[in-house]
This record gives structure tokens, C-alpha cells and sequence, in this order.
């Protein structure tokens, strides 16, 4: 591994590796403890119609995606805030209606479409310079967005209802949360993929939460993991000549397994631990 | 001290899918006020608590709160909602949400100052969870939990406090308790609190609303049978009240 590190594009592999992590690391903990996963789920998804719209038009997919996970994650927070539609059904319509805009534009445009897989699947070995920019500021959009208004966002997602009474403009912060979700998938797309995208917005932040309950701390946690798991994927994917996404994300499915099955059988041992102790609640 | 109003609901309806949850609601509430709001599950206690929070905006009628809409008077407004709404697996520690109370105060982008910190501190020491500061809010009991709810709602200083079912979860030696720190608490803010437990309530309040949609009775804490008859639909023993000590004489 150390000497794969003397290619250029085994060095972009772990920058993305790290970006990534800070992304899914801070807006990991905020889907995980809101509940958010199917939300962000089509989010992702969504953004499928974006890349298809690059191919077409001739601009970069990845801007493509950007554009569209905004746009949906603005549509999803309005329709479930505004409409009676239920959440889920929402989600679930422009989570397709995405999906299918995508494919309509790719069989539009020209020709084939090259490294159409990377990203479903993402493919880390091939982000180019550009992208790692782009990362870079995505990240930083985050992390000042966060830093800003952490306070808001705890009480947000601890207690919406006492948030409003405080006079936390609950709605219009929700729609912030979920255009920094959009954010962080275009910063993920490269990485995993957009199918992949969820496993890392929830595994690096479930792995975090088993050891405190500081949401600060939790991210700290989350990005160290994120990062871990990225590393040790992409590691275990060049050495077995896996696929870089999938292998980042079965490598990290099963860490977390594994951790979850010790901590219980810790827990049976000694009657106390997070997860089991307060699901029994 | 003039007997200031707190409260004004005037002819309040609220309709859910038009099917009527209040019925032409009129209520009065004054500075050091204990009222208790009875009647059954389902009758619109907690909808009557978010009209005057501001949350549900009646279908028709007229709330005010401290001469203002609800909205511009909330931070002067202290909430306990029903504490097992909440996620109790969130990591979060009782500090947090201590402090949370005071974002009235602080406002967008503000950290918390250190008059905050001073008013969280305060107020957990009031309803002595000083030591748990540092836990994890899903980790207490319930009535560990609704001690820190009240804290929360405590260190903005309000001049109304709400309560919706606070003693839902509370076994009876801290009913005690936690009736005798609203006791102490009644002497600077107006206090209204929801429950279906009649006796416990009608022990401690200064007055007792019925409410099953309309408003059945409101004033002394004495009720006519009658009247929680017609608010229960269903034939409901006598509660009385002696002078001091006050004293329930059937059990509900």
C-alpha cells in the first residue's frame, strides 16, 4: 500500500478518502439521530437526474448532481412541511422521479456514457484534482454551517416542538439540514456512489454513538471512523482488486456488526450498554 | 399588585379535518394563577395548551398572551411538554438541555453568555438535578426527566408556565415532590397544568378547568358531580375539598 501511495491517483484516493469522512462524519450524526436515513436515501438518489442532465448538456455531472440533490431535498422538506402528503411517500415519488429523469437524459445524450458506473458505484481511483477542490469547499460549507448553528440544530433535533416555542425558525433550519445532506452526497458521490452514499451517511455515526452522547463528540468520532473505514476499504479493494465503493462499504458494514454483537455480549455480561440497555427502555 | 391578565382566550374553536377538537373557548388566566386543566384523553388539553403557545392557530377567536399574540409573548412562556415524545436514546446530556431553554434569550448564531450558564445552573439546582448535570438525558428515570423538562423550562424565567401531563410518568412519593416545587414556583409566574388525574390536581390548584371540547366548569377547585359528569360523559365520584388540609375524600 505504501508504495502504491507514489501514483498521483493513489494519493487523490485518500484526500477523497478524508474529505469524505469530514462530510458523512458531521452530517452522519444529524441523520442518524433525526431519523432522516430515508430522506437522505432519495436525496441521493435523486441525483441521479442531475448527472444524466451533465451528459446531456455537456457540463460536469457532479455540478448536475449538485443542482438536483438541492433541488430535491428543497422539494422533499417543502411537500412533507406544506402538503399532507406523508413523508415517506414523498421521498419514495421524487426518490424515482429522479431516478427516471436521469436515465431519460443519458438515453438522450450522444453516445455512451463513460464512467456511468463510478457514479452508481463510485469509484475513489479515479476523482480527479477538480474534485477534490470542489470537496474541499463543499466541507467547509458544512463545517462553518455547523459550527454556526450548532446550538439550533440540537435543540432542532432533540425537540422540535420546544424548539418553535423557543423561537428556533424550525422549518427554514430543517431545509438547511437537508440542502447540507444534499452536500455531503455530492462530496460522497465520487467516493461510494450514489447507491452506496446512505451506508456512509449512517455507519461512520452509528459507530460513534456507541462510545458517548455528545453530539459534538460523536462527530469527532464519526469523521475518525468515516475516515478509518475509507482507508481500510480502499486498502483491502487494492489488494484484492475489489471494487474501491462497495469494498469501502462491506468493510465498514461488518466493523460495525462486529462492534454491535461484542457490546452485546458485553452488555449480557455486565447488564449495561447504550444501545441494548436503552432499546429495552 | 393590579391582578394583570396572562391569558385571554376568547371564543376559541379549533377544528381538526372540521371535526371541532374546541368549542367556543373562553378563559381567563391571572398573574399567580394555579389552574389545572382537566378532563379526559382526547377532550383537547393539549390542544388548548398549543393554542395559547402559539402552535395551533384557532379556526376562530382570539388568544393573547401578556397583551400580545402568543408568537411575540413566547419568550416569556415556559413549556413542559409530555416528556415520552422525545427520542430516549438521543445523546444529549441534561446540561443541553438545560440550556436549551434559555435560546429565547440568546437568539440565531449567539453562544450561550454566561448569565445563561448562571440561569441553567439555577435551575437545576431548583429542582435538585444539579448533580446530573453531566448525564445523559435518556439515561434517568421519568421523573428524573421531567425535573430537567421543568428545569428547561425554568431558566428563561417565565412569567407562564405550562405543564402537559407532568406527573404521567412519576410515581406518587415524587408527585409530592414535584407538587410541592410548583408550590413554591406559583408565587412568581402564572402556572396551568394539563391532566387527566383528577385528585392529585384538584389538591393543589388554585382553580380547575373541565374540559372535554367546551369548557365545563372553571373557577374553585370544589366541582359538582354534575359537572364532571358532563365532562367525562360517564358518571365520575365526587371529589370535595375540605379547608387546609386540603383533602381528597374518595379515591377516582
Amino acid at each position: 500500500m505504501i508504495d502504491a501511495l507514489q501514483y498521483e491517483f493513489m494519493r487523490n484516493a485518500l484526500y477523497a478518502g478524508m474529505l469524505a469522512s469530514v462530510a458523512c462524519g458531521i452530517i452522519g450524526v444529524y441523520v442518524v439521530v433525526n431519523r432522516i436515513v430515508f430522506i437522505s436515501g432519495g436525496i441521493a438518489h435523486a441525483s441521479f437526474g442531475g448527472i444524466g442532465l451533465g451528459y446531456l448538456a455537456g457540463f460536469s455531472p457532479v455540478l448536475g448532481a449538485m443542482v438536483f440533490t438541492l433541488a430535491s431535498a428543497l422539494g422533499m422538506g417543502l411537500i412533507t412541511k406544506k402538503t399532507k402528503l406523508p413523508e415517506d411517500t414523498a421521498i419514495g415519488i421524487l426518490w424515482a422521479m429522479g431516478m427516471a429523469l436521469g436515465i431519460i437524459f443519458i438515453g438522450l445524450a450522444p453516445g455512451y456514457a463513460p464512467d456511468l458506473f463510478s457514479y452508481l458505484f463510485g469509484n475513489i481511483l479515479t476523482v480527479p484534482f477538480s474534485d477534490l477542490i470542489l470537496m474541499i469547499i463543499l466541507d467547509f460549507i458544512i463545517a462553518a454551517i455547523v459550527i454556526a448553528l450548532y446550538k439550533e440544530f440540537l435543540a432542532l433535533s432533540f425537540d422540535e416542538e420546544f424548539g418553535t416555542v423557543v423561537g428556533i425558525p424550525v422549518e427554514r433550519l430543517y431545509l438547511i439540514l437537508l440542502c447540507m445532506i444534499a452536500l455531503t452526497v455530492v462530496v460522497l458521490i465520487r467516493v461510494v456512489g450514489i447507491i452506496l452514499v446512505i451506508a456512509l451517511l449512517t455507519i461512520p455515526a452509528t459507530m460513534a454513538r456507541q462510545f458517548t452522547h455528545d453530539l459534538r463528540k460523536m462527530m469527532l468520532l464519526a469523521i475518525l471512523f468515516g475516515a478509518f473505514f475509507t482507508f481500510g476499504g480502499l486498502w483491502l479493494s487494492y489488494e484484492f482488486d475489489l471494487a474501491s465503493g462497495a469494498t469501502i462499504i462491506l468493510f465498514s458494514g461488518t466493523v460495525l456488526l462486529l462492534t454491535l454483537g461484542l457490546s452485546r455480549l458485553r452488555g449480557n455480561r455486565h447488564k449495561r450498554w447504550d444501545i441494548a440497555s436503552s432499546e429495552a427502555e | 399588585m393590579a391582578h394583570e391578565e396572562v391569558v385571554t382566550l376568547d371564543d376559541i374553536w379549533v377544528h381538526y379535518n372540521s371535526t371541532p377538537i374546541l368549542e367556543g373557548i373562553s378563559l381567563s388566566i391571572e398573574q399567580n394563577d394555579f389552574l389545572g386543566i382537566i378532563g379526559p384523553n382526547g377532550g383537547g388539553k393539549t390542544t388548548l395548551l398549543k393554542v395559547i403557545l402559539g402552535l395551533i392557530t384557532p379556526s376562530h377567536g382570539r388568544v393573547l398572551v401578556l397583551g400580545k399574540t402568543p408568537q411575540s409573548s413566547r419568550g416569556s412562556i415556559g413549556y413542559v411538554p409530555q416528556h415520552n415524545l422525545f427520542d430516549r436514546n438521543f445523546p444529549i446530556s441534561v446540561w443541553d438541555v438545560a440550556l436549551m431553554g434559555r435560546y429565547s434569550r440568546a437568539g440565531l448564531f449567539r453562544r450561550y453568555s454566561s448569565d445563561d450558564r448562571t440561569a441553567a445552573l439555577n435551575a437545576l439546582q431548583a429542582v435538585g438535578m444539579l448533580d446530573h448535570k453531566n448525564h445523559q438525558m435518556g439515561k434517568l428515570s421519568g421523573g428524573e426527566q421531567q425535573r430537567v423538562l421543568i428545569a428547561r423550562a425554568l431558566v428563561s424565567e417565565p412569567k407562564l408556565l405550562l405543564l402537559d401531563e407532568p406527573t404521567a410518568s412519576v410515581d406518587s412519593t415524587m408527585q409530592t415532590e414535584f407538587y410541592e416545587l410548583l408550590d413554591r414556583l406559583k408565587h412568581r409566574m402564572a402556572i396551568v397544568l394539563v391532566s387527566h388525574d383528577i385528585s392529585a390536581v384538584s389538591v393543589y390548584v388554585d382553580k380547575i378547568a373541565c374540559l372535554n371540547r367546551q369548557l365545563f366548569h372553571h373557577g374553585s377547585p370544589e366541582i359538582e358531580a354534575e359537572v364532571l359528569e358532563a365532562t367525562y360523559k360517564c358518571p365520575v365520584q365526587m371529589i370535595a375539598h375540605g379547608t387546609v388540609p386540603h383533602r381528597v375524600l374518595k379515591e377516582h
